[in-house]
């Protein structure tokens, strides 16, 4: 059940079909999977592997690499407090600790009623705003432990379901290519000449 | 002058009196629109590119020198000359994986114009004959991967990417990938790999460099998001206005967030090569001074890679060929400032933990060393370090690299510079980064990992007299 459902099923071969080799989709399909179940399921790494032609465990090698995919469920929202330097030097810790006490988790802990996960982040390319933190990949700026409190309870109480989704979803939009108008990938052993367009000649 | 403006909707940052090659549109609330693109001259730069032939649009960025912004400043017009000729296909990279601490550029630029972006990816695509372009956005910067996807769905629809764009015979695909939150895929031959579906971790070079053996094994140009960001405005207003800016050997504008301990801090868009860092963190229309009025102890000029400054170095230019003899780098455009109230010790850990906690593993010194030094500064910091710690961690720097590392000049110190780069030992740098934060730190800051180190007394033993008696 927590391979990937028809839908998703479609997308991910829309996904597959952008790249020369099918591997190359992998990340997206792990992000997918992510989006469907909250987290990376064996499953759906199973599945993913049968998509692109490849065995489960480099799936499982790719996967473990990066980040974001988790394999065991994590809250609803993941809330991100980063601790690098620039907000580090802007009081980073203390964010930290009061978050730590705000949610009654350590940093890297589950709430027991499973709707925050607390987690230490790098740097989250926000530096002039220290400190930031991110829920489910949604900036918050400079951010005080006020801040923080009223960001924990309106999230409780649903006021941002629209702006934050529940953890998993990263982008909500995504490319599409139309039929009509993409070139389409082809394997680069297929490919013999130079483009249409190097033959010296201005192309307009 | 004019006092710097703030604009709500691109968070961080300020315009000013300067010229704006790659952020005029900022100051509109909808610039990532198309339609707000198409009304402030989008997409001429792509037409006047594809009314000429291909070689000579390459030359035109060949002429600007077009500097790469992604650490390395190596020429983009160059690069793209480097892959073979008989080898087809050959692929664009886009780096959009930013995350080198302190460094908030491209993702403003992704988010705030994207198409600007795309148009960009068009020309490189255009001028060097690559057939197909992948845009590598970061896995956590979840706006800016909705923001370019839209454009891109608006592009394609429009005619602008896709098949026979604008009508002419060239056909290019971009299609926007996403990573998975991997520090060292910012490197470009990890970039590489990850885009391939494996683990983000570099490959070695020499011999071969992406632009030779690259994606699939195919010629590929790896280029960073600003520095395609700067090719619409250079196709429109041609190289000989883009090298009016700046200086000859660093032309045109960049970017450069300022953060940490000063009053405003911020993203600005600098002139290349003649704006200093005294400017830049003192001047009314940029930072305007140190935070409370505290004294600058030390600053970090090009992203937390990037060894130290101190108030010493403060009238360089952003000029490569000044800040490199002067024992750091401009790398990606960051700057990370300190005030006397910092404790340095405590500082240099966190960019320790961060390059300890993404070294991919591939290389042993990075690996093991890494995350040595960040344990044996922890100790220091914690209080229970020793003098011997602090020899430890020079040891294994010196590992990671051998021979001096560079390191700025010190005048209250009697210190000389010690120009970059420096030896490395691993592949990619995110091993000798782990290292020259605490380096510069122990250089420059020594008393105070001194102050902190558990001193051992030995206890004088007096000689015993008689044998004792226990036997007895």
């Amino acid at each position: 059940m927590s391979r990937l459902n028809e839908a998703n099923i479609k997308t991910a071969l829309e996904i597959i079909a952008r790249y020369p080799r099918p591997k190359s989709a992998l990340i997206p399909l792990l992000h997918l999977a992510q989006e469907q179940n909250g987290y990376v399921t064996n499953e759906a790494m199973v599945h993913l592997g049968e998509l692109v032609g490849v065995t489960s465990a480099e799936v499982y090698g790719t996967a473990t690499f990066y980040e974001m995919f988790r394999f065991e469920p994590v809250g609803k929202y993941l809330v991100n407090i980063c601790g690098t330097m620039s907000c580090a030097l802007m009081g980073a810790g203390d964010l930290m600790h009061h978050a730590e006490q705000k949610l009654g988790v350590k940093a890297g802990g589950t709430t027991a009623d499973g709707m925050f996960t607390l987690a230490h982040a790098e740097c989250q390319a926000a530096c002039t705003e220290a400190p930031t933190l991110q829920v489910n990949y949604r900036f918050r700026y400079k951010v005080t432990n006020g801040d923080f409190d009223t960001l924990i309870d309106d999230l409780k109480n649903g006021k941002l379901a629209d702006e934050i989704p529940a953890h998993g979803v990263v982008a909500r939009i995504r490319q599409r290519i139309p039929a009509d108008r993409g070139v389409g990938a082809v394997a680069p052993e297929l490919v013999t000449e130079n483009p249409a367009w190097m033959d010296g000649k201005a192309a307009l | 002058m004019t006092t710097a403006i703030k604009y709500p909707h691109a968070a961080g940052f300020v315009a000013g009196d300067r010229p704006k090659i790659v952020t005029s549109r900022f100051e509109h609330a909808d610039s990532y629109t198309i339609e707000r693109f198409l009304a402030t001259g989008g997409y001429a730069g792509l037409r006047k590119a594809l009314g000429r032939a291909a070689t000579d649009v390459h030359e035109e960025v060949k002429s600007a020198t077009v500097l790469g912004r992604g650490g390395a400043g190596f020429p983009a017009g160059t690069k793209w000359g480097l892959t073979p000729q008989q080898v087809f296909p050959k692929y664009l990279v886009v780096n959009g994986d930013e995350s080198e601490p302190g460094t908030y550029k491209d993702r403003l630029l992704m988010e705030r114009d994207p198409h600007q972006l795309i148009e960009g990816c068009l020309i490189a695509c255009y001028a060097a004959g690559l057939s197909q372009c992948f845009l590598y956005i970061r896995g956590e910067m979840a706006l800016a991967q909705e923001r370019v996807a839209t454009a891109l769905n608006e592009a394609y629809a429009a005619g602008y990417v896709g098949k026979n764009i604008l009508g002419s015979k060239f056909s290019v695909d971009i299609v926007l990938h996403w990573g998975a939150g991997a520090y060292v895929v910012g490197e470009e031959t990890a970039l590489i790999e990850s885009l391939e579906g494996n683990r983000g971790m570099p490959r070695l070079k020499p011999p071969f460099f992406p632009a030779a053996n690259g994606l699939y094994g195919q010629p590929t140009i790896v280029n960073n998001v600003e520095t395609l960001a700067n090719l619409p405005w250079l196709m429109v207003n041609g190289s000989e206005a883009y090298t009016a800016i700046g200086t000859k050997t660093s032309p045109g504008t960049r970017m450069v967030a300022v953060s940490g301990h000063v009053k405003n801090p911020g993203v600005f868009e600098i002139i290349n090569g003649t704006t200093t860092f005294r400017d830049l963190l003192y001047g009314a229309e940029f930072c305007g001074g140190i935070r409370n009025d505290n004294e600058l102890k030390a600053f970090v000029p090009g992203g937390g890679s990037a060894p130290w400054f101190t108030a010493d170095q403060l009238d360089l230019p952003f000029e490569a060929s000044q800040v490199g003899p002067a024992g750091s780098m401009l790398g990606s455009g960051a700057i990370m400032v300190m005030d006397s109230t910092t404790d340095i010790p405590a500082a240099a850990l966190t960019l320790t933990h961060f390059y300890a906690h993404e070294s991919c593993g591939k290389c042993t010194p990075c690996r093991e060393g890494g995350t040595w030094l960040e344990r044996i500064l922890t100790r220091i910091v914690e209080g229970t370090g020793t003098e011997a710690d602090l020899q430890q961690i020079l040891e294994v720097g010196a590992m990671i690299c051998p021979g001096d590392f560079p390191h700025a000049s010190n005048e209250k110190l009697g210190l000389a510079a010690v120009p970059f780069p420096y030896k490395m030992t691993t592949i990619c740098f995110v091993g000798p980064s782990a290292f020259a934060p605490l380096h510069s730190a122990i250089t420059l800051f020594r008393s105070e990992f001194e102050a902190r180190l558990v001193k051992r007394i030995s206890i004088p033993v007096t000689a015993v007299s008689t044998p004792p008696t226990v036997w007895a």
